[in-house]
């Protein structure tokens, strides 16, 4: 799937978040939830950020799109969305008003839940007319209904089905309506929070093939959330791996998987078995992620970090180029230079990268 | 609230490391205690959460004023500056350093009669809360609990109580009887009024019973009074809070309307017989407004005062609204107005 999803990528940014912060928590001593987390979402690319549960995956997707519930606070950062017609906006800077018409038409959602987004006393093509009647002003309620039929249809459920409750749709079907209604309105960006965990395999992947095909025939961007990393391999052209409120690492989808560059990738890779290739033993990672109120100085990552230094313990590392970019001390390779990682093993001067990470 | 159930085999075995340590429970209890203490590093001592409650403005107001009112309550006969029945010269005066609010056309003073009506209405206010708030959950929790016949028996009972005309039959009660004082018309408005809370409660239970965190503590073996209590009661305090506090407010209002109309015993004195004399002797047209403006403050404050705690209640009991209430003057100074969906943005720098 990658294969042929990897096509249509450019390098035009859609969605781009500057030094994004988040507090959980009013008074005096909130916990900080996302430390300037920067990441950049290209036109037509699925970007898969993925990482144990709790590092702050989906609290990054809803700061972005200022979702947060109470008592959630951005205290810092820029969320620039590029426009259709190339104007870029900063989603934290908009008015209600604004943002909400945002929504939907520009950034869409599929939520965790999705399956019970719907609501279960409207059929689901009344639901779906609605959306778009809301945000289309003007449009008869005949080619709303067409266009509901045709989204359908789309995500490979019957136009017959538009009469339907939510009750007599499987979990599987309730999930691509979800889908179809976040793309009724064409989004440039359509976020996916763990969209198909409550699905089982094979659901899971003949709606990701779905969501890839529509992707490759009208140019939307993913990000896709999950913390299913051999998945988020085969579908994502680029992942950010994140943990403890921080991107650790971010490169293409193929490197992360064959030449992982933070010692934490390592270990998350070595916790499930490869599809491909010889069978080895499943490492896992000791310990568990760190309380975020009580942070430790230093890298978040050094009390499990088999490679751990002495600077861990102080520095926080921060993003930048691998020991292998055409700056670094290794052996530089041309793949690399698109690659960044926060760790001081990669640092300038830090001595040879261990083997595990330099592959 | 999920609590998993131990398979008692009759003996506590402790874990490995404090046994192999040899450690008397009392060591043990120090070393956590001191584990406690020691700050760990990059960590800011967080405050004790205690008396959370009290930390909310809103709520402190309340309470404030409550308080206010019911220490009048008590010590009222022996703080009032005079006998609020001692007929004097001074008729009709206006507010003066004598009488500060004024007197009445006996030259009462009406101070004083406010202050020693503060008790009749007091009483009544908790008297019939009280009562109508423990029958309705009696009755309401139980009827959404217990499903089935129970549940239609008990709903068709408040269901009649609901249409009952509650102040009509205020007054065909007083009628009836010798001297309906302020306790009769409390009874009747706890007897009667609970109706209301039985069926939001009913309704609430209903849906709560039916949520995952109830299902896993029954399916853990939980027995069903505890399901009641421990699992549903907690989420169901803001709803019989909100409750307890509107019966208490129409409870006030009840009786001060019964004094006002002259149904209960205008030697009684609560802030409605006040009302009540002014009324009948056209306080509004002579122009005494020091009669019956106190007495009608004191009722909107006690109103005002009931309804500040229950919004501190419904902000305390929700954890999710919590660290809203507490902060609630510094988000307004920092310009911070959490709500779903929009995320506030702050952008000051982190400390």
């Amino acid at each position: 799937m990658s294969a042929m999803s990897a096509k249509t990528t450019t390098a035009e940014p859609v969605l781009e978040i500057r030094d994004l912060s988040v507090d959980y928590g009013y008074g005096d001593d909130p916990t900080h939830v996302l430390r300037n987390v920067s990441l950049t979402l290209n036109r037509g690319e699925v970007l898969g950020l993925a990482g144990e549960s709790g590092c702050g995956k989906s609290t990054l997707a809803y700061a972005a799109t200022r979702l947060l519930a109470p008592p959630g606070i951005i205290t810092s950062g820029e969320v620039l969305l590029t426009g259709r017609d190339g104007r870029r906006a900063d989603l934290l800077g908009l008015t209600d008003g604004q943002l909400r018409s945002t929504r939907w038409q520009d950034v869409a959602i599929v939520f965790q839940g999705a399956m019970s987004s719907l609501n279960p006393v409207y059929r689901v093509g009344r639901q779906l007319v609605d959306g778009i009647l809301a945000h289309r002003k003007g449009m008869p309620r005949v080619q709303a209904e067409e266009r509901a039929a045709e989204l359908l249809s789309m995500v490979g459920i019957p136009a017959d089905r538009l009469r339907s409750y939510p009750h007599q749709l499987s979990g599987g079907m309730r999930q691509r309506v979800m889908i179809a209604m976040a793309l009724a309105l064409e989004p440039q960006v359509l976020i996916m929070d763990e969209p198909t965990t409550a699905l089982d395999v094979v659901m899971q992947r003949q709606i990701l093939e779905q969501v890839m095909e529509l992707r490759d025939r009208l140019g939307f961007s993913v990000i896709f959330i999950t913390h299913d990393v051999s998945l988020l391999v085969e579908v994502a052209d680029r992942i950010a791996i994140m943990y403890a409120g921080e991107i650790v690492e971010q490169a293409a989808a193929g490197d992360v998987y064959r030449r992982p560059r933070h010692p934490y990738s390592h270990g998350l890779l070595g916790s499930f078995p490869p599809l491909h290739g010889p069978r080895r033993e499943l490492s896992g990672i000791p310990g568990s992620p760190p309380d975020l109120r009580r942070l430790a100085p230093g890298c978040p990552f050094a009390a499990r970090c088999p490679h751990v230094m002495d600077v861990c313990r102080t520095d926080r590392p921060v993003l930048g180029p691998t020991a292998f970019a055409s700056t670094g001390p290794g052996v530089a390779t041309a793949a690399e230079d698109g690659r960044l990682v926060a760790c001081h093993l990669h640092a300038q001067g830090s001595g040879p990268v261990p083997k595990a990470l330099a592959r | 609230m999920a609590t998993t159930t131990t398979l008692s085999t009759g003996e506590v075995t402790p874990p490995p490391e404090v046994r192999a340590a040899a450690l008397t429970p009392r060591s043990v209890l120090a070393s956590l205690r001191r584990f406690a203490r020691t700050p760990r590093v990059g960590q800011r001592q967080r405050k004790p959460q205690r008396l959370l409650f009290l930390r909310n403005t809103k709520a402190l107001t309340g309470l404030g004023i409550l308080v206010f009112f019911a220490l009048l309550a008590v010590v009222g006969p022996w703080v009032a500056p005079y006998d609020p029945n001692q007929v004097s010269p001074d008729l009709l005066q206006a507010p003066s350093l004598a009488h500060w609010l004024g007197t009445d056309h006996t030259g009462r003073d009406i101070m004083s009669q406010i202050i020693v009506g503060t008790r009749g209405v007091m009483i009544v206010g908790l008297v019939a809360g009280v009562s109508a708030t423990v029958v309705g959950v009696l009755v309401g929790v139980t009827a959404g609990f217990v499903g089935g016949v129970g549940d239609e028996t008990l709903s068709a009972l408040s269901n009649v109580f609901l249409v009952i005309p509650q102040l009509p039959l205020i007054i065909i009660i007083a009628a009836q009887l010798p001297s309906a004082g302020g306790m009769t018309v409390a009874l009747v408005i706890g007897a009667t009024g609970w109706a209301w809370g039985a069926r939001v409660l009913r309704a609430q239970t209903l849906s709560l019973r039916k949520r995952d965190f109830v299902e896993a503590a029954r399916a853990n073996g939980e027995r069903t009074w505890r399901l009641v209590l421990a699992e549903v009661l907690p989420n169901l305090s803001a709803v019989i809070a909100s409750g307890f506090v509107g019966t208490v407010t129409f409870a006030v209002l009840s009786q001060v309307t019964l004094s006002f109309i002259g149904i209960t015993p205008v030697s009684e004195w609560n802030w409605g017989t006040i009302l009540f004399w002014a009324q009948n002797n056209m306080a509004l047209q002579r122009g005494a407004w020091w009669w019956f403006v106190p007495a009608g403050a004191c009722i909107a404050l006690l109103g005002m005062a009931l309804a500040l705690v229950n919004f501190g209640i419904d902000e305390f009991v929700n954890p999710r609204l919590r660290s809203t209430g507490l902060h609630a003057r510094s988000l307004r100074r920092r310009g911070i107005r959490p709500r779903v969906g929009f995320t506030p943005v702050a952008r000051e720098g982190r400390p």
